[in-house]
């Protein structure tokens, strides 16, 4: 397969093929419909685009999918953002009386950034990623997922890669969708380890007792910590390295020691060990308690989240399939049987599905009969679900589609129990 | 609701006896009741000034320390609001307190719904004098209170409990293996527990968490913060009709500009001021009460305790270090009855402490307007207190007619009063700058505008005196102003003088803004 570079250039030409022929519209209109349940929910939807030459427009809403559909193709925007459902219509909300035009409900959702890790990654800065530090979106997601799911019940997140440097979570559970403004934040908060800026040298502070949750979270990192941060981002081998982890240490005397140790000790596990045992038994003599290396393990690896992401319920995000006009990476949704081996530099660039597009039908396509009763439109449809299952982009949508059908059953189960009168025992 | 026997003679409909069956209540019903105008104004100003107890003490002592219960308590029943479920608790005084408990608490939120920082203040105080008093419940009034409320909360099976023990523990500071196995756990959903959860400070579980029976105040707590946040917001909606009644107009502005303001204590011009420099600034800046108090000063060589409290702290807002206070008040009072000895052994020692260098050393605040009307009334020999509230009329006139007025600086600030004057002919003083929004409520303010208006500290050294400030604007139409032929010199730009003041002071005196004193409380809420 001939590789095709991506160049922003070529954007232009590139996005209405893209909209035309592989968005996943029927998809997208499920998932923003939500079955229906309630009256104008994708109605009252805003979707924010940029357009070309960094234009950008604010509360566009659509009444149907078909609407969403041609307004994309017509307008190719370079990004989509979705915001919240509001009391009315985002593109009338000019019509509406002073102060009555409120956001209603929007999916609670996250945004990690690999570019605030960059005091604690050796490999990269800014907006560059590796294969060294993307663990640290693996490490992210598995304790973000465990601690949604477990801790605050809620079913159906949607992980998904931004395209360049981080991941997005979308949740989607009715609870979740009407969270106040107060209660993201509580969530934020509870989620939140890493705590400081330029000025803060220990941004993570253990006390007694250890709560079920960070226990939880540390043993994720424990998992990876090993191969991610003393193998690959070698924390422990240089000397500037090294120093920036000593300093996390407690009390003052255990620094002294560890270096005297290390000079005789390479081995940046072995070093590790020397830390971690130092650790434990600062615990058992002293009564207060020194967590001073599980506090490292979580400086180095717990996910950092801006909390005024996912605070605020008219917050605009990048949508999922979005394109990444930095990059041309489609935005697509993250598999978590497959995490480990997610490599964000295998994700499909606009470039190749659009190049995959014009390939020769493989074997298989050729049984795809026409059927004499379908007509023009419907033939239509058939060719542009055919379509996006030609390229890389398939098993993506695939993905979304499951997810899509586990909401659907879930609104199923919940209208069931409604339904069925009270059981008397 | 059924009330004992003691309760046969009060006669109460059946909407009270549900409003105040408990000592506590959620205020989710407005008082629809008639009351007079002074009942109004009284419950006001009396639970506005527990609010502002329960600031400050929240300030000085930890919450829920004994220090702050004793003191917390002795102001409830100074002030007669309800608290304790004593057995005692019923009869008509039981009654009369849990009824100003409901009506002050809605009269406050008329005046502290307008703006974010106002409900924040409220909701703030609101909570926390809740918790006070819910804390002090017992175990059977605790249930009672959530039971007539329809706060249920779902128990934890024994099963449950014990299968999670280990994680409830490590949970929170507060649960041990004891509390695990003494108390209750209730589950209750993460929304309706957010501090809990933000602070993680909680076991979670599934989208609930689990929370001992000694922390059900906490949930508690948040769902009144979440009631009085939605209330305040519908609150702010029908206020411009409240406000249309002339009667409630004054009252409810004075409210909420009492307290929510800087307290001066921290001051950029502090040593920049040298005692020589007080004679002038006295003159030129001071406000009428701490004019009042520094001419006593000069005059008797002497202040009492209130007046030494009122004239010291401000001065200290003014800028004066600890130093110069004491010299410039042992220099005064040596000239007097006391020597430098007693001096050092009797006085010295407080005015150390209003700077925090005594005692518990806290850094005493400069005391604000309302402060100043409403604590310590003056009494024969004293001087402090706010000459407009505290001073009969005639003497004020005389007191105004007597003091020397220069171009600008004073006499401008004292020609820019308004006055507002209660039904009870009690007055509250309100010194406003035409349009601009501007409200006196604490003297050091009044001192710092002076300041500015003259041109800063080197129009005092200078004796520069003319007036910086330019435009006075077309005057909103405001009820009071009309009354008052002062705003119309105003207008003109024409200096008052003392004199002018006094004589328009008394024809304001004479005119009460409305005939009637009986306030239908289900037209205002």
């Amino acid at each position: 397969m001939p590789a095709a570079v991506y160049d922003q250039a070529s954007l232009p030409d590139l996005l209405p093929l893209y909209y035309r022929r592989l968005f996943p519209f029927s998809q997208y209109y499920r998932w923003l419909n939500y079955g229906g349940v309630t009256k104008n929910y994708f109605q009252n939807r805003e979707f924010s685009f940029t357009l070309k030459d960094d234009i950008y427009v604010r509360y566009q809403s659509f009444s149907t999918q078909s609407e969403l559909e041609k307004e994309m193709q017509k307008m190719n925007p370079y990004k989509i953002d979705i915001g919240a459902v509001y009391s009315h219509r985002p593109n009338q909300h000019n019509t509406v009386k002073s102060g009555c035009f409120q956001a209603l409900e929007k999916e609670l959702v996250f945004d990690i950034d690999m570019t605030d890790y960059d005091d604690v990654r050796s490999c990269c800065s800014a907006a560059d990623i590796c294969p060294k530090c993307w663990p640290l979106m693996t490490i992210a997601i598995r304790i973000l997922d465990r601690a949604l799911r477990e801790d605050f019940g809620f079913r159906h997140c949607l992980w998904v890669y931004s395209g360049r440097r981080g991941i997005h979570c979308w949740v989607c559970d009715e609870a979740a969708r009407k969270l106040s403004v107060a209660a993201r934040s509580a969530v934020a908060e509870y989620l939140s380890l890493v705590k400081g800026g330029e000025e803060t040298v220990r941004k993570v502070v253990l006390t007694d007792p250890i709560h079920p949750f960070i226990r939880e979270s540390l043993a994720v990192v424990e998992h990876y910590f090993t191969q991610y941060a003393l193998l690959g981002q070698d924390i422990l081998g240089s000397k500037e390295a090294t120093d920036k982890v000593l300093v996390l240490t407690e009390p003052a005397h255990v620094k002294k020691e560890l270096l005297i140790e290390f000079k005789t000790e390479k081995n940046p596990e072995r070093r590790w060990g020397r830390l971690t045992t130092m650790a434990q038994n600062k615990r058992t003599t002293v009564k207060k308690g020194h967590y001073f290396e599980k506090e490292i393990m979580l400086q180095y690896c717990y996910p950092r989240l801006d909390v005024n992401v996912s605070k605020g319920v008219n917050h605009l995000l990048k949508s999922p399939f979005s394109v990444h006009p930095k990059t041309g990476r489609i935005s697509v949704p993250i598999d978590l049987r497959e995490l480990d081996r997610f490599n964000p530099f295998e994700v499909p660039t606009i470039s190749l599905i659009c190049e995959e597009l014009d390939l020769p039908k493989m074997a298989g396509e050729e049984e795809d009969q026409e059927d004499p009763k379908e007509n023009d439109k419907e033939a239509g449809e058939r060719r542009k679900i055919r379509d996006y299952k030609r390229t890389s982009l398939a098993k993506y949508v695939k993905l979304f589609d499951q997810f899509l059908e586990e909401m659907a059953r879930s609104r199923k189960g919940e209208l069931i129990k409604k339904s069925e009168p009270q059981l008397e025992f | 609701m059924q009330f004992g026997n003691r309760r046969k003679k009060l006669i109460v409909n059946a909407q009270t006896e549900q409003l105040y069956g408990h000592c506590l209540q959620f205020y989710s019903q407005s008082p629809t009741e008639n009351i007079s105008l002074s009942e109004f104004e009284t419950f006001a100003v009396e639970r506005l000034k527990l609010l502002k107890t329960v600031e400050n003490l929240g300030v000085s002592y930890v919450k829920t320390s004994e220090q702050y219960t004793k003191k917390l308590d002795t102001e409830f029943s100074s002030l007669n609001f309800p608290f304790r479920s004593e057995k005692s608790s019923s009869g008509p005084s039981e009654y009369e307190k849990r009824r100003k408990d409901h009506i002050s608490h809605f009269i406050l939120r008329l005046a502290y719904c307008q703006t974010e920082d106002l409900r924040r203040w409220f909701i703030q105080q609101e909570i926390d004098l809740f918790r006070y008093r819910f804390n002090c419940l017992n175990s059977k009034s605790k249930r009672e209170f959530l039971h007539l409320n329809n706060l249920r909360y779902d128990t934890v099976s024994v099963m449950e409990k014990t299968n999670l023990a280990e994680k409830l523990i490590n949970s929170s500071f507060a649960v041990s293996g004891i509390t695990v196995e003494d108390q209750d756990f209730y589950k209750v959903p993460f929304q309706d527990a957010l501090d809990l959860v933000r602070t993680r400070k909680v076991y979670l579980k599934e989208g609930f968490v689990y929370v001992p029976h000694m922390e059900i105040v906490t949930i508690v707590l948040n769902d009144f913060r979440t009631r009085l946040s939605k209330a305040l917001a519908l609150t702010a909606r029908s206020l411009p009709a409240v406000q249309s009644d002339e009667r409630l107009q004054p009252l409810l502005n004075h409210l909420s500009h009492a307290y929510v303001g800087q307290d001066y204590s921290i001051q950029k011009s502090i040593g920049k001021i040298s005692l020589d420099q007080i004679e002038t600034l006295s003159a030129k800046s001071y406000p009428l009460c701490m004019r009042q108090l520094h001419r006593a000063l000069r005059e008797s060589h002497h202040l009492r305790h209130g007046g030494r409290m009122q004239y010291g702290l401000f001065l200290k807002g003014v800028g004066l270090t600890l130093d110069q206070a004491l010299q410039f008040w042992r220099s005064e009072f040596v000239k007097g009855k006391v020597d430098a000895d007693k001096f050092d052994k009797a006085y010295a020692y407080s005015i150390r402490h209003m700077f925090g260098k005594e005692g518990k050393r806290t850094d005493y605040t400069p005391y604000s307007c309302m402060k100043v009307i409403l604590s310590n009334p003056p009494s024969q020999g004293d001087h402090h207190g706010c000459p407009f509230r505290h001073t009969d009329p005639e003497l004020l006139k005389q007191k105004l007619q007597s003091y020397k007025v220069s171009p600008g600086g004073m006499s401008l600030m004292l020609s820019l009063v308004v006055f507002y004057f209660s039904y009870q002919t009690k007055c509250f003083c309100s010194v406003q700058i035409e349009d601009s929004g501007f409200s006196l409520n604490h003297p050091n303010q009044y001192f710092l505008e002076s300041q500015k208006l003259l041109g800063g500290p080197g129009a005092v050294a200078g004796g520069k005196g003319d007036v910086k400030r330019e435009d006075i604007a077309t005057p909103k139409p405001s009820n009071v102003a009309r009354k008052n032929t002062l705003v119309s010199s105003l207008r003109n730009r024409h200096q008052v003088t003392g004199p002018q003041l006094a004589a328009s002071l008394t024809c304001t005196l004479k005119t009460p803004v409305s005939t009637s004193t009986v306030l239908p409380l289900s037209n205002v809420f």
